[in-house]
């Protein structure tokens, strides 16, 4: 990430963890950093899960990750945003998401995390299919 | 004009391919389409509501369609 570029969003085809933001250690002048990282659930509603499935629209998912990190940066007293996005088969115990939010101060740190994983859900084109030892569902995607 | 569509999630299993072609006629509205695709994939009404992307923005129901747009049927999100 350029030091003057402070909205990082990224999708993966591989497996994404705590050294996908290192290079912010090289930032000077923050308060803090909150971190939210997604895991996968070895159970859902008592069935097992052998791993989820996301299917992305990349292009548009970029974009629209794009955006919700410019209208973060727009609502909260934050500087800099990182979003990575697993593409793929996701296995239980791995890591879908991470969103990292650096400020000042906490509050608007840890605000803008929830803003960003919370508008992610529901703008994102991004789709979750649950694949069980029993069976395959998409997640939150039935009538 | 013949368009071309991009499907995804759930509704891509309901119409049973990842993309396909239609012919409708030219300017149509976001809301005609989505009538059109109602009648023609009746098992799309099991989704309780899907969005429409033109061009890979979020697209009103107003919205005109032109033959170069990149259209999407976009069916409830979640990621994460």
């Amino acid at each position: 990430m350029e030091a003057n570029q402070m909205i990082d969003v990224k999708l993966s085809k591989k497996s994404i963890g705590l050294k996908d933001f290192s290079a912010w250690d090289k930032f000077e002048g923050e308060g803090c950093v909150n971190i939210f990282i997604g895991k996968v659930k070895p159970k859902n509603k008592d069935r097992n899960v052998i791993y989820l499935d996301f299917e992305v629209y990349e292009s548009m998912a970029l974009s629209k990750m794009k955006e919700i990190a410019k209208n973060a940066k727009k609502k909260f007293e934050i500087d800099k945003i990182l979003m990575i996005h697993r593409i793929g088969k996701v296995s239980t115990g791995e890591i879908p998401v991470i969103i990292a939010v650096s400020a000042a101060r906490r509050r608007p740190a840890i605000q803008a995390c929830q803003y960003l994983i919370d508008t992610l859900k529901a703008v994102v084109p991004i789709w979750k299919k649950e694949v069980y030892d029993n069976g395959e569902e998409w997640v939150s995607a039935h009538p | 004009m013949i368009l071309k569509i991009l499907i995804f999630g759930l509704a891509k299993d309901l119409i049973g391919s990842n993309n396909f072609e239609i012919t409708v006629k030219d300017f149509i509205t976001v809301k005609e389409f989505k009538d059109i695709l109602k009648l023609k994939y009746p098992k799309l009404k099991k989704i309780s509501s899907f969005m429409i992307a033109v061009n890979t923005k979020y697209a009103k129901d107003s919205q005109k369609i032109n033959q170069k747009d990149e259209i999407a049927i976009i069916p409830p999100t979640n990621g994460g």
